[in-house]
């Protein structure tokens, strides 16, 4: 349903010019998860936005159902790791999950039931009429993603959605994107620097290498369904995936040339 | 040992609150009173600075005229009409020049040489253009409040977060709803900001206005009151104007807190 097919992009140009995303490939099928896993400052934050519509690729292209990406797609819905950022502090819950829903032509009624399912959906029925800053940060996330689900997506980006959460409401969050999934049946990417996270959460792991990044492998899970926090990860085959994605990460610890590339790539990012 | 210290601290706390709610009553009546003694000493003349009880008293009996709240509204509409137009010039302009880059460096010399040219000066401008009328005062008064308002715009939409804006852009939120939607809302607090500092300053120059243009309220009285030597009754609408500004600065704080419940500088009252 989603194909990136030789994705590249450049910040700036000339001697300036920083590549962050070198060369791309991947497919992902409909109702798949796939975590896309990273060395930090790889530009994994980049690749997302490229294939959410936000920012224009340099080469290559992201087609969504056939459809050439160019602008944010109205079947894909994105949720940012800053939640506090993404959410609007001046109105409620409610209005908050709203907003992606106004301009999209549907009748009063069928607008508060999405409303109501998503937040049912995160399990903050009760919080509704509140201000989203009067929640803890994992409601808040759960907020940003009832959000998502309101606007009816079919497939969901994830940009390292919980690395601002402590981890036991991590634990309950990872499961919460399961749960969504099994009961909207969307696709996901869900982009992570967190091994243990993309090994429970994904069918597939696409592992990435060093900014200008690349797809290194591309790892299928097979471990059975539903997950659970406990035994799945008790499992040796999580282990064995666990060390094994750790590995691939690990040779692309960056050399001291690639740090001082990291440094102008945070400095093109800045200005951009 | 650290119980008491907890209550000796809280014992502590509570006088100190009272003293804050003390402290601006004291000053007030401090100041009052520096007054009447440096009048009455004879420090500074009766004839150029009555004591402050006369001047009290004058300003009571100006209550009880119909000129004093005739001249009093006059005053008052100068302040909200070029309040109202400085508004509905700057915050569009504002937002214009915030939001996009080019505008902003081109328009940023003109800004900056017209901003601190002191409004007063252009009073003989306006007596041989607008007039003696209250066009006049309206055009000085929105003339100073137009700044004010439109540097905190453009501060508030240059702040706005980017990721604010690429999660209305992902859902597909058009640039007229990202801006009010998104924009508008998160600039308030600026504007909030603005309207406060310009609401002054509007009143100042509506005052101004009278004063020196001989338009009709009460800085054209205090300018009569002067001429006939009736320095009571001066003073007494110096008061007056004194207590308007608070009165103006009161009404606009609580504005301002209704409207910014949500903001982090309002949500310990509304918790």
């Amino acid at each position: 349903m989603l194909e990136i097919r030789h994705l590249g992009k450049t910040y700036g140009s000339g001697e300036r010019a920083t590549r962050a995303v070198g060369d791309v490939d991947l497919t992902v099928t409909e109702g798949e998860l796939v975590c896309v896993v990273g060395p930090s400052g790889c530009g994994k934050t980049t690749l997302l936005k490229c294939i959410g519509g936000l920012l224009r690729p340099t080469s290559g292209e992201v087609v969504l159902r056939g459809r050439r990406v160019t602008d944010p797609p109205e079947e894909m819905a994105l949720v940012f790791q800053d939640y506090s950022r993404s959410l609007m502090p001046w109105t409620s819950v409610r209005n908050n999950v709203l907003l992606p829903l106004r301009h999209k032509k549907l009748a009063r009624a069928e607008r508060s039931r999405l409303v109501e399912e998503a937040l049912d959906a995160v399990g903050l029925t009760r919080f509704i009429d509140h201000y989203p800053w009067q929640l803890s940060g994992g409601m808040q996330q759960r907020v940003a993603i009832a959000r998502a689900l309101a606007y009816q997506p079919s497939i969901l980006l994830m940009d390292e959605p919980f690395a601002s959460v402590d981890a036991q409401t991590r634990g309950d969050l990872e499961d919460l994107v399961l749960s969504v999934r099994e009961r909207f049946g969307v696709t996901i990417v869900f982009v992570t620097h967190d091994i243990d996270e993309s090994v429970y959460l994904a069918d597939r792991i696409a592992v990435l290498t060093h900014a200008p990044t690349e797809v290194k492998e591309l790892i299928a899970v097979d471990l059975p369904s539903p997950r659970d926090q406990i035994a799945t990860k008790e499992l040796p085959d999580f282990a064995r995936l666990r060390a094994h994605v750790y590995r691939l990460i690990k040779r692309e610890r960056p050399a001291a040339g690639d740090l001082a590339d990291e440094e102008a790539l945070a400095a093109t990012r800045a200005e951009t | 040992m650290r119980l008491m210290a907890v209550r000796t601290s809280a014992r502590l706390r509570r006088g100190l609150s009272t003293l804050d709610a003390l402290l601006p009553v004291l000053s007030v009546a401090a100041a009052l009173g520096v007054w009447e003694l440096v009048s009455r000493t004879g420090l500074i003349s009766e004839r150029d600075l009555p004591a402050m009880s006369t001047c009290v008293r004058a300003l009571w009996h100006l209550l009880e005229t119909g000129t004093f709240w005739h001249e009093l509204l006059l005053t008052v509409r100068g302040w909200a009409l070029g309040l109202a137009v400085a508004t509905v010039l700057a915050v569009p302009i504002g937002i214009v020049l915030g939001s996009s880059d080019l505008a902003g460096r081109a328009f940023r010399v003109p800004i900056e040489f017209l901003r601190p040219i002191p409004s007063a000066a252009l009073i003989p401008l306006l007596f041989l253009t607008l007039g003696t009328n209250l066009k006049s005062e309206i055009f000085l008064a929105a003339f100073g409040a137009f700044w004010p308002l439109l540097v905190q715009t453009m501060y508030g939409v240059r702040d706005l977060d980017p990721v604010a804006l690429d999660t209305a852009r992902s859902f597909g939120l058009g640039p007229v709803e990202r801006l009010y939607r998104i924009t508008l809302p998160s600039t308030v607090p600026y504007i909030a900001t603005g309207l406060r500092i310009s609401s002054t300053v509007s009143l100042i120059l509506a005052f101004t206005a009278e004063l020196f243009m001989g338009i009709p309220g009460l800085g054209q009285a205090v300018n009569v009151a002067g001429a006939f030597g009736l320095t009571d009754q001066l003073y007494a609408l110096a008061l007056a104007t004194g207590f308007l500004g608070v009165a103006i600065h009161i009404v606009s704080k609580a504005v301002e807190r209704r409207a910014l419940r949500w903001h982090p500088s309002q949500r310990r009252a509304a918790a």
